[in-house]
C-alpha cells in the first residue's frame, strides 16, 4: 500500500482478553503504533473476534459476532491486534466463515487483507527497526501457535527485543510447542492442558531466564497461572509491554503490585 | 461382489456430482497414465557421471549397508570372500541362478562354496545381482524373475548384492524408465532395498536384522567408462 | 482386544485422565523420537516443500477421478493374473478374506502390518473361524501376544516398555521352549525372529496391507523396515492385499514423488528399507512367489467422504507425522482415542467412520495449535476438519450442555456491546479487587477447569475501553 508522506490510520482491535484482563497491553500497542507513525483509533463497537463460537462449531453466532467486527473496522488503512490468534481469526478464518455469503465476501476480504498482528505489523509493514525501551533482565520467548503458524510471527519480536537496552534473549527449547491453552480446550480437557503447560513451565525454568514473553494473552495467562500455582519464579509479560517500555507500569501477569 | 463394485463406483460418481468420466477426459487420463510424466525430481535424483557413483556409494553407507568397490568383474570373487572373512562368516553362498552373475570368474576363489537356486532356510549368505542402483538414496532395485527369486533378498541373514556402475541411475524415475525399457510388463515383484532390515519397535531402539537380512553388503563394479575414472 | 469391536472414544476424557496417570505408559511414550529425525531428514532435501505441494495435487487429481483409476487398476491387475474383491463393509471384507482362506484350506495366515485389518477386527474373526492369524511386524506381534490394539500407526507397540515385552515373551514363548527372562531389546528381537521364521515358512496365506495401489500397472506397494511384509507375501501360496480405494495413485512416477515424502515424514529415514511393488501372482517361469494374488478393496464409508468437507482426509498416507508432532497425542498415547486411528488424523477420520455421536470428543481434544497440518506431507488441513466435526456436533446438539449454555450466554452478551461493556466492566472491577492481594485467584466460580491446575491472573481493575474513554475525556 502506498502511504508515502501520509500517516496510516490504524484501527486497534483490542481483543476481549486484553480489554478485560490487561488493558496495559492495549496502551502499549497504541504507543508502539503511534511511535511508528500511525494514527490509532479504537472503535467502540468492538467486542470479540468470535473465535470462541467459531472453534466450538457454532458458526451462526460466530458470524453474528464477526459481522459486528467487520462493520466496526471499515474504513481503516489497517487493523492491528496485539494477538496472533485474533488477527489470524480475522485474516484467515473470516473468509472461510463467510464462504457461502457472496454479498459479504468483498467486505470480508477487504478487512482480512488489512489485518495484522501487532509486532509483525510494526516490523514488516511499518519497517520499524528498533524501539526506545529498557528492560534489565534475561527473557525467553514462547511462539504462540496462531501467531507462528498462521501469521508468520517468529523473527519480528526477536528483532525488536534485540534493540531493547539491558535485555538479553535466551532461546526457549520447544518454543514452537503449544502451551496447552487452546481457548476452551484448557477448561474442556484440563488434565491434558495441565500436562502441556507443565512441560512448558519446565522448559521455561530450564532456560534460567527471569522473564517469559509472548504475543498472545491467552497463552500468557495459562503459563502465568501455572507458574504462580507451581512456584516457578519467572515473570510473565506480553511482549508489547516490554517493547513499549511500559513494564514498569504494571506488575507481571498474575503477580501483585 | 459385482454389486459391491457397482455401488462403490456409483457412490464415487454421485459424490463427485457426475456420471462416468466422459470420453474426452478419459482420453486425457489415459494419456497421463501412458505418458510417464515426471513430477519434480530433486537435484539429488538428477545426478550423472562420477557424482552419481559417488552419491550412490555414500548413500549406501548412510543406509547402514556396507560397500566394497572393485574395478572389474574379475575382482568380485575376492571381494566377496574378503567380506565373508571379515564378518566371520563361512565361505558358503547361495547365489541367484542369474546369468549376469555367471560372467563373474568364481573359479578364482575355489574355496568359496556356491549353491545356485532357491534359498534354503539354513543358508547364511545370499548373493544377487541388482537390476539398478539408485544414487538418490543408495537404494538397490531388484526384480523377480526365473533367474532372480525375490526370496533370496530376505531369507539369509547376510545379503550381498552385486551392482555395476553402468546400472546406476540418479532417481527413482530413471529406474522406472530403465525397467520399462528392459521388460514388456511389470515383473511379479520389484524390491527397492535401502540398507539392512531393522526395527525400532522395542522402545525405539534401533535393531538391525528384524526379519530380513541383518547385513547388507554391496559390491560395486566401478567399471563404467561413461562415469569417468574412479 | 479390538477397538474396532469395542470403541471407547466416548470415554475419551476418562481414558486421557487414566493415561496421564499411567506411569508405565508415560515412561514408554518418552521414547517417541521421530519428530527430531523428521526435522533432520527434511533439512537434507531442499525440495521437500515443493514435493508436498505436488503430492497434494497428485492425490487431489486421483480422488477427482477415482472411479476411472479404480477401473483401470482392476483391468491391469486382471491382466497380470490377480483378482479384485470389492467390499462395501467390514463384514464383506472379512467374508471375502475367509472364503479365500477356506478355498485353499488355510490353517494359518501370516500378516504384515495393516491398519485396515484393525479397522475390520480381522484377527478375532479369523480365530473364531479356525484360521490362526500371526502378526509378523515386531510391534504388532508384541501387542498380539498382549491382546492389545496398536497405539501408533507405524510404531504400534510404542506404549509398551521393554520390561513388559520381556514379561510377555517369558509367558508366551514358554510354548516354544524359551524360558529365559530377557533384558535387552536385541535378545528379544532375536527370540521373536526365530519363532516368526517358522511361522513364515509354515503359513498357507500371507496378508498385507497396501501403502499404495498403482492404476498404471495394477500393482500394490508396501513399505516396511523389517522385511516381514516381504516374507509374508513371498513364502505362502496365496497373497491377499487388504486395501481401501483412496490408496490409489495414477503412475509409478506419481508414487515416486509421494514416496520421497513418506519415510522422511514418518521416521526421518531417507527411504524405508523395503519398498516392494507387487503385481499379480508369480509368473509361470518364476521359481518363487505366491500362486494367487487377491486384492480386497474395502470402502467402509470412504467414498461417502468424497465431495464433503472431509474429502481432503482421503489424501492421508498414514505416515504418522501428525501423531508424532501432536502435543496431545504425546501426552496421552494412542489408546485413549478409543478407536483404530489415533492422533490428529484419527480425530478427523474416526468420526467419519464410526459417527460423530461416538467420536465427537476426539476433534474437540485439540488446541488447534496447527503443528499437525504444518508437518503433514499431504498438506491435509487437519485442524480445519476437526472444526468441521465440531460444527456437526453442535448442529446435532451433541456437545455437552454446560458448554452449550456457556457459549449461548457468551454469544448473547457478545452481540450486545453495551451489555458486554457493562458486564466486563463489572467483572474487571470485582475480580481485580478480589485478586488484588496476590495478583491472582486460586479459585473462581464456574472456572474449575482452569483453577484446578492454574491460578487465574487478576485483571488490572478497569477494562481497556473504560480507560480509553476516560483518556479521551481528559
Amino acid at each position: 500500500m502506498d502511504n508515502t508522506g501520509k500517516r496510516p490510520r490504524v484501527g486497534l482491535f483490542v481483543t476481549c482478553l486484553v480489554d478485560l484482563i490487561r488493558p496495559t497491553v492495549g496502551f502499549a500497542a497504541v504507543k508502539l503504533l503511534e511511535d511508528a507513525g500511525c494514527i490509532v483509533e479504537v472503535p467502540a463497537a468492538q467486542v470479540c473476534c468470535g473465535q470462541p463460537a467459531y472453534n466450538s462449531g457454532d458458526r451462526a453466532d460466530a458470524r453474528d459476532v464477526a459481522r459486528a467486527v467487520i462493520e466496526a473496522f471499515e474504513g481503516f488503512d489497517y487493523v492491528v491486534a496485539p494477538s496472533g490468534s485474533c488477527a489470524g481469526m480475522i485474516r484467515l478464518h473470516y473468509p472461510e466463515l463467510f464462504a457461502e455469503d457472496a454479498a459479504m465476501m468483498p467486505r470480508v476480504h477487504h478487512l482480512a487483507n488489512r489485518t495484522h498482528e501487532l509486532v509483525s505489523f510494526l516490523v514488516d509493514v511499518m519497517g520499524v527497526k528498533f524501539v526506545a525501551a529498557r528492560y534489565d533482565g534475561t527473557i525467553t520467548y514462547h511462539d504462540s501457535c496462531s501467531g507462528l503458524r498462521e501469521m508468520g510471527v517468529k523473527a519480528q519480536p526477536r528483532a525488536l527485543l534485540g534493540t531493547v537496552a539491558g535485555l538479553t534473549i535466551k532461546e526457549l527449547p520447544g518454543a514452537e510447542t503449544c502451551c496447552g491453552f487452546g481457548g476452551t480446550f484448557c477448561v474442556k480437557y484440563p488434565e491434558i492442558s495441565n500436562r502441556m503447560v507443565g512441560d512448558k513451565a519446565k522448559d521455561v525454568a530450564g532456560t534460567g531466564a527471569d522473564t517469559l514473553l509472548a504475543g498472545d494473552l491467552g497463552c500468557l495467562m495459562n503459563m502465568a497461572g501455572k507458574f504462580t500455582r507451581d512456584g516457578v519464579d519467572v515473570k510473565v509479560r506480553h511482549v508489547a509491554e516490554v517493547l513499549a517500555d511500559m513494564a514498569g507500569d504494571v506488575p507481571p501477569i498474575g503477580r501483585a503490585k | 461382489m459385482t454389486e459391491a463394485r457397482a455401488q462403490i463406483l456409483t457412490s464415487i460418481r454421485l459424490a463427485l456430482g457426475r456420471g462416468v468420466v466422459d470420453a474426452a477426459t478419459q482420453q486425457e487420463l489415459r494419456a497421463r497414465l501412458n505418458g510417464h510424466r515426471r513430477n519434480l525430481v530433486p537435484a539429488r535424483g538428477q545426478v550423472t557421471g562420477r557424482q552419481k557413483v559417488e552419491d550412490f556409494a555414500r548413500m549406501v553407507e548412510f543406509s547402514l549397508a556396507s560397500i566394497a568397490r572393485v574395478r572389474s568383474v574379475d575382482e568380485v570373487p575376492a571381494a566377496v570372500t574378503d567380506y565373508l572373512k571379515q564378518q566371520n562368516l563361512p565361505a558358503e553362498i547361495r547365489m541367484a541362478p542369474d546369468k549376469r552373475l555367471d560372467a563373474i570368474p568364481w573359479g578364482r576363489t575355489p574355496l568359496l562354496k556356491i549353491a545356485r537356486g532357491m534359498p534354503d532356510p539354513k543358508d547364511e549368505v545370499g548373493l544377487s545381482g541388482a537390476f539398478a542402483g539408485i544414487a538418490e538414496t543408495g537404494t538397490l532395485m531388484l526384480v523377480s524373475g526365473p533367474d532372480t527369486p525375490s526370496t533370496l533378498n530376505f531369507l539369509p541373514e547376510t545379503h550381498v548384492v552385486v551392482v555395476r556402475a553402468s546400472e546406476l541411475v540418479g532417481g527413482y524415475e530413471d529406474a522406472w524408465t530403465k525397467l520399462r525399457a528392459a521388460m514388456p510388463s511389470m515383473p511379479r515383484t520389484v524390491n527397492f532395498i535401502t540398507g539392512p532390515s531393522r526395527s525400532g519397535d522395542i522402545e525405539q531402539t534401533l535393531q538391525l536384522g528384524a526379519h530380513g537380512p541383518r547385513r547388507l553388503h554391496v559390491v560395486l563394479i566401478d567399471d563404467d567408462p561413461q562415469a569417468g575414472p574412479a | 482386544m479390538s477397538l474396532a469391536l469395542h470403541p471407547t472414544s466416548k470415554a475419551f476424557k476418562a481414558n486421557a485422565r487414566a493415561a496421564l496417570k499411567n506411569e508405565t505408559l508415560q515412561r514408554a511414550m518418552g521414547h517417541l523420537g521421530f519428530a527430531q529425525k523428521r526435522l533432520e531428514a527434511v533439512g537434507r532435501l531442499p525440495e521437500f516443500e515443493a514435493l508436498r505441494d505436488q503430492a497434494r495435487d497428485i492425490k487431489n487429481h486421483t480422488l477427482q477421478h477415482l472411479d476411472f483409476y479404480l477401473e483401470h487398476y482392476e483391468e491391469k491387475l486382471r491382466q497380470s493374473g490377480g483378482e479384485v474383491h470389492w467390499c462395501r463393509t467390514p463384514e464383506e471384507a472379512r467374508q471375502a478374506i475367509l472364503s479365500i482362506c477356506r478355498s485353499v484350506g488355510a490353517r494359518t495366515i501370516t500378516k504384515g502390518k495393516t491398519m485396515v485389518a484393525e479397522e475390520i477386527a480381522l484377527n478375532p474373526f479369523l480365530e473364531a473361524n479356525g484360521v490362526a492369524p500371526v502378526e509378523t511386524d515386531l510391534g504388532e506381534y508384541i501387542i498380539q501376544l498382549r491382546d492389545e490394539p496398536p497405539s501408533h500407526i507405524i510404531a504400534p507397540a510404542i506404549h509398551v516398555t521393554k520390561e513388559q515385552v520381556a514379561d510377555t515373551f517369558l509367558e508366551k514363548h514358554a510354548a516354544y521352549g524359551k524360558t529365559k527372562l530377557l533384558s535387552e531389546p536385541r535378545e528379544m528381537l532375536e527370540e521373536a525372529r526365530g519363532i516368526l521364521r517358522e511361522k513364515f515358512l509354515g503359513a498357507d496365506v500371507g496378508l498385507t496391507g497396501a501403502n499404495f495401489l498403482i492404476a498404471e500397472t495394477g500393482s500394490s506397494i508396501i513399505v516396511t523396515n523389517e522385511g516381514n511384509g516381504d516374507l509374508t507375501q513371498l513364502l505362502p501360496r496365496v497373497h491377499i492385499v487388504l486395501a481401501t480405494p483412496e490408496k490409489m495413485v495414477p503412475t509409478l512416477e506419481d508414487v515416486s514423488t509421494i514416496l520421497r515424502l513418506l519415510a522422511r515424514s514418518a521416521t526421518g529415514q531417507e527411504f524405508s528399507v523395503y519398498t516392494t511393488v507387487s503385481t499379480g501372482p508369480k509368473r509361470p517361469q518364476d521359481i518363487d512367489g505366491p500362486e494367487q494374488y487377491h486384492v480386497v478393496i474395502l470402502d467402509n464409508g470412504r467414498t461417502a467422504m468424497l465431495g464433503t468437507a472431509f474429502q481432503d482426509m482421503l489424501r492421508c498416507i498414514r505416515c504418522s507425522a501428525c501423531l508424532n508432532h501432536c502435543p496431545v497425542y504425546n501426552a496421552i498415547g494412542g489408546h485413549a482415542y478409543g478407536w483404530v486411528y489415533p492422533g490428529p488424523m484419527g480425530s478427523v477420520l474416526t468420526p467419519g467412520l464410526i459417527g460423530v455421536d461416538q467420536a465427537g470428543a476426539l476433534p474437540n481434544a485439540s488446541t488447534f495449535c496447527g503443528k499437525c497440518e504444518s508437518v503433514c506431507p499431504m498438506k491435509i488441513p487437519l485442524p480445519g476438519m476437526m472444526r468441521h466435526w465440531r460444527e456437526r456436533e453442535y448442529e446435532q446438539r451433541l456437545s455437552p450442555p454446560a458448554q452449550r449454555w456457556g457459549l449461548a450466554a457468551w454469544a448473547f452478551a457478545a452481540k450486545r456491546p453495551r451489555l458486554y461493556r457493562l458486564l466486563t466492566g463489572l467483572a474487571a472491577r470485582v475480580l481485580g479487587l478480589w485478586g488484588r492481594r496476590h495478583g491472582n485467584m486460586h479459585n473462581l466460580p464456574l472456572a474449575g477447569g482452569w483453577t484446578q491446575f492454574r491460578d487465574f491472573p487478576a485483571p488490572e481493575g478497569k477494562t481497556f475501553h473504560q480507560l480509553w474513554s476516560e483518556r479521551g475525556q481528559r
